[in-house]
């Protein structure tokens, strides 16, 4: 349980979200403070930098680093809701100080990756939560990102919070694993197969009759994009806003 | 040209590296040559071998050896059978009393005698359970390695202490045969391919079926 | 007998001839995967054979407790063998010499395929049988054979289906997989009575008959091979032996029938010690056919009297090994057993397949060795690093731990870096200002205010089809606008401890959590519409 200081959380938003889908760091901010958290925003954030490292821009993506340090430097829990941008701070920032040969870059770096939690590991192993007292009476999917798989590595804990949510009822999603094909820049630099495999997604995620398809923003963009277009009825949510709901929410 | 060139551009790449003891430089976590945790060796041994598709049979001594493969030879067809030169005559008596011709690879038989040879009778070096697996290092009681191939069937006896449990242990058996530069050939099941979509067929160019003696 | 025996109007070839054009002249990945997603029949070939593969790769790897610990081993020996491969290979040349094998050294693929023609020249035939080899594929040893009136006759199920079939192989392991059964009877029944035993006129296209029919047709040319020539999966260096995995069997008839025997290798393929091949064949066999053990395996260490062909070849062949080897994180690649997890488990690969990736090497594999391998001179080869959404899912099969993404990423800042010193095109001018922009947060700030200002005056919340090249998104997608007020303008609404104080105190104003709420409704449904 929280201590009688409260534990103060700097959140980092992340630019996406920031602009596409103010609700999700909106929701996170109300759902931490609900926990008891006193949350702060360093205004000085802006991006991971992940889409120019990951299209090969390291030079463009180092400017990101020294922001993400810079705002981040002080704080003991740094919390994200984007399983994606917070994997590439934690794989990507470090090796690209390394690539420019910036060794106090480096330490500092390598300092605030050490206090970086995705926001469901933040719950379940620093709050030691899985119920977080939400409410949510739906039907709901959940589509694991392959970065919160594969580089964050946040493992079934959306899973485990989303099974203690009152009301809610978690279908499986076929082929759960399999990427959606956003892929950043991919979608735009092969733009004819990250459409088939966003297709596929959207025929599984349709295949289960889920009412909320459950996912990382990036993803719920394409994802949502196609279920959108083919007039599925399917609506998407990030996790965050799932959590933040609560019995008096009028949804 | 040639070796030179290629030591030249190798070395160069390696800069970086400063340790010149390759185990020193890089360590390798793994314990070599351990035995994995198999309850009953010979049991999975045969279950394994058998998920294969091959045929295990078990001899409960080495003198029932001989009738299991005058059956085994019987039940397949088999008019003819190539023997390396150290098989025990008492694998292969029976057969022969049962009229089933007896090739001798001394002097070596041709490809083409062997092509027209319908079985083969070997023992192995080793065997292991966990992958259903028999080694042979070729020496006088497995022959050379065209006998095994070339003929559609073979017939091999294994004795129960030579099946150990994993590649690991097999490993470190094999290692005095690799010191004697022994042509090694591991065999699991029949020869088979998943070449075209993927669905299983057993027996190409090597033998088609394989049948596993297992005595003790 | 042959296609000139035959007196085959218009051809002197020995062998049938694979498509024309270099494979480095194909065109950039995203136009050939274009070409490629549109065939039904090649995705309907593909999803079927890469799902079966997959599942069993799952459920053998899942039956060993230590397979972590043993992909770990594996990545730990190639890595010490990269590091110290000069050392290795020396030790390799002197046991395989003291065996009684001739060792040979290329520096490229011409030189490797003129020792092999003079070698295979100086046996005075001109014939051979092959096992399966990537590197003779790479190497391009067939066309050179050929050339010099040798015909090099592919032993192995699928490569007989794609030399038969005047095609090239799109996968490491099953080179046919682009290809159903009805597809190879017909080219048996075609292409097999032009270049030795017919193909039975009753043959139907079960997979047991086309391997029947495999088996007659290569029996006579196995028998009367004086030269055999293979490639090898590892190389022994404290032994001087050469292993060879397979499953046919046709391996081991190249390796024990022909009076002499030429093995083709890349460098990178020795390792220290006999013990270690306890790691590779669990590893391989497991990653690869998803067996438990493939079905044959053969070691030789140079020529044993009596048993096999008496006069051994091994020919080392470099062809840019060295050059990936100077790149301390592009050397990762080296480590690759090429067991084929990688490409059965990708999604790109299993929509196009092998041949978009204009290589020997395709998958995820193949786009970071491809370009290591042959530099990025070619459009194929610029394109490769970014043909994958880094979904990762290839590291996380690779059995001696590739970091398949970070590579990608890595070859992409190359291939990037490459392009800024030639020309500023308008992908680099976005990136530079959007590093600019986004290197400060109340840059960032600044700029986000005129998103919300798109939907003021557009009024609208999603957009459906839009020209180029917003199209490469909305044709198949719709993309939501930015909603009016963006993150950070309502944390400065509603948090800002300077313009909140009350705020610090931690209190939460019921009407906030219901503005969330509606917000978020608003939003799934506009995403709905």
């Amino acid at each position: 349980m929280m201590s009688e200081s409260r534990t103060t959380v700097a959140l980092f938003a992340t630019c996406i979200n920031d602009v596409m889908f103010p609700d999700t760091p909106k929701a996170t901010v109300l759902l931490l403070e609900r926990l008891g958290c006193r949350v702060e925003f360093p205004e000085a954030q802006s991006c991971c930098g992940q889409m120019f490292t990951n299209t090969g821009y390291y030079k463009e993506a180092l400017g990101s680093v020294r922001s993400f340090v810079t705002a981040f430097a002080g704080y003991d829990y740094i919390v994200s809701p984007s399983p994606s941008c917070l994997g590439s701070v934690r794989e990507q920032h470090p090796m690209l100080a390394e690539w420019a040969g910036d060794k106090g870059l480096w330490r500092e770096v390598e300092a605030v990756v050490a206090r970086s939690y995705e926001l469901t590991e933040f719950l379940v192993d620093v709050l030691g939560l899985t119920d977080v007292g939400a409410y949510f009476p739906h039907k709901v999917t959940y589509h694991p990102t392959c970065h919160s798989l594969r580089v964050a590595k946040i493992g079934d804990r959306p899973q485990r919070l989303l099974r203690q949510v009152k009301g809610l009822t978690l279908v499986p999603l076929p082929d759960a694993e399999q990427c959606c094909g956003f892929g950043g820049t991919f979608s735009l630099k092969n733009p004819d197969v990250s459409t088939s495999m966003a297709a596929e997604k959207a025929r599984n995620v349709t295949s289960t009759g889920a009412e909320y398809l459950v996912t990382d923003n990036p993803c719920r963009l394409n994802i949502g994009g196609v279920l959108a277009r083919s007039k599925s009825g399917i609506k998407t949510i990030h996790l965050a806003e799932v959590l933040a709901e609560t019995e008096g929410g009028a949804r | 040209m040639g070796k030179a060139e290629i030591f030249a551009a190798i070395r160069a790449a390696l800069a970086d590296v400063r340790e010149p003891d390759p185990a020193a430089d890089v360590a390798v976590p793994w314990e070599y040559g351990q035995a994995t945790a198999v309850e009953d060796v010979v049991g999975l041994f045969a279950e394994r071998v058998e998920d294969y598709k091959a045929t295990v049979l078990r001899a409960a001594s080495a003198d029932a050896v001989g009738d299991l493969v005058a059956q085994a030879l019987a039940e397949h067809g088999a008019g003819s059978v190539a023997v390396p030169a150290g098989v025990p005559e008492a694998w292969y008596a029976a057969a022969e009393r049962a009229g089933v011709a007896i090739r001798r690879d001394d002097p070596p038989l041709t490809n083409a005698e062997l092509n027209e040879t319908a079985a083969v009778l070997t023992a192995a070096a080793v065997g292991w359970a966990e992958t259903g697996t028999i080694a042979l290092d070729h020496r006088a009681d497995q022959g050379r390695r065209a006998l095994t191939l070339v003929p559609d069937l073979h017939v091999c006896v294994i004795e129960a202490a030579q099946i150990v449990t994993d590649v690991p242990e097999a490993m470190a058996r094999l290692q005095a045969s690799l010191n004697d530069r022994q042509p090694i050939t591991w065999i699991s099941g029949p020869s088979a391919t998943s070449d075209i979509e993927l669905s299983r067929v057993e027996g190409v160019h090597g033998p088609r079926t394989l049948i596993v003696i297992v005595v003790g | 007998m042959t296609a000139t025996d035959l007196g085959m109007p218009g051809s002197s070839r020995r062998t049938p001839a694979p498509p024309a054009g270099r494979l480095i002249d194909s065109p950039p990945f995203p136009v050939a995967a274009k070409q490629y997603l549109a065939d039904s029949q090649l995705r309907a070939n593909l999803h079927h054979a890469t799902s079966t593969i997959r599942a069993k790769r799952a459920r053998v790897t899942a039956e060993l407790p230590n397979w972590e610990q043993l992909r770990l081993a594996g990545e730990a020996v190639k890595d010490r063998v990269a590091r110290h491969l000069d050392y290795y290979l020396e030790e390799l040349e002197q046991n395989l010499t003291a065996n009684g094998a001739h060792v040979h050294w290329a520096a490229d693929a011409a030189e490797a395929n003129q020792i092999v023609v003079d070698l295979v020249r100086a046996k005075g035939v001109d014939e051979v049988v092959k096992v399966k080899s990537m590197v003779t594929q790479e190497i391009e040893l067939n066309e050179a054979l050929e050339a010099a009136g040798i015909a090099a006759w592919e032993t192995d199920l699928a490569e007989l289906i794609v030399q038969l079939g005047h095609d090239r192989p799109s996968h490491i392991l099953v080179p046919a997989i682009h290809r159903n059964r009805a597809e190879v009877r017909e080219i048996f029944l075609r292409e097999m009575k032009l270049y030795g035993r017919a193909a039975p006129d009753s043959l139907d296209d079960e997979p047991r008959h086309l391997a029947a029919a495999a088996r007659q047709h290569l029996r006579d040319k196995f028998l009367r091979a004086k030269v055999g020539i293979s490639g090898a999966n590892f190389m022994v260096a404290e032994t001087g032996t050469l292993v060879v995995v397979e499953s046919e069997g046709n391996g081991r008839m190249c390796l024990t029938l022909p009076e002499t025997l030429i093995s083709v290798t890349g460098i990178e393929k020795v390792i220290p010690t006999a013990a270690d091949l306890e790691v590779f064949l669990q590893l391989l066999p497991r990653s690869s056919t998803g067996e438990r053990m493939n079905p044959y395996t053969s070691m030789w260490s140079g020529v044993r009297p009596g048993d096999g062909p008496q006069e051994v070849h091994v020919v080392l062949v470099d062809n840019g090994r060295s050059r990936v080897l100077a790149d301390p994180i592009g050397r990762k690649a080296l480590r690759c057993i090429r067991c084929s997890a990688c490409m059965n488990i990708c999604p790109v690969y299993e929509r196009v397949g092998g041949h978009a990736y204009g290589s020997v090497y395709p998958g995820p594999i193949g786009a970071i060795l491809t370009p290591q391998l042959r530099g990025t001179a070619a459009a194929i080869d610029r394109s490769l690093p970014f043909a994958s959404t880094l979904c990762g899912a290839c590291a996380e099969v690779c059995p001696v731990r590739i970091p398949i993404p970070d590579l990608l990423v890595h070859l992409r800042h190359r291939v990037v870096d490459e392009r800024k010193r030639s020309h500023l095109g308008l992908e680099q001018a976005l990136m530079k200002g959007g590093g600019w922009v986004m290197a400060s947060g109340p840059r960032f700030g600044l700029l986000e205010r005129a998103g919300g200002l798109v939907q003021r005056v557009t009024g609208r919340e999603a957009v459906g089809p839009l020209p180029w090249p917003a199209s490469l998104w909305t044709r198949a997608r719709d993309l939501p606008l930015p909603p009016e007020q963006t993150f950070r303008q309502w944390w400065r609404a509603n948090r800002d401890p300077l313009c909140h104080p009350e705020r610090s105190e931690g209190s939460l104003r019921d009407d906030e959590a219901t503005t969330v709420t509606s917000v978020t409704s608003a939003s799934a449904e506009a995403a709905a519409e």
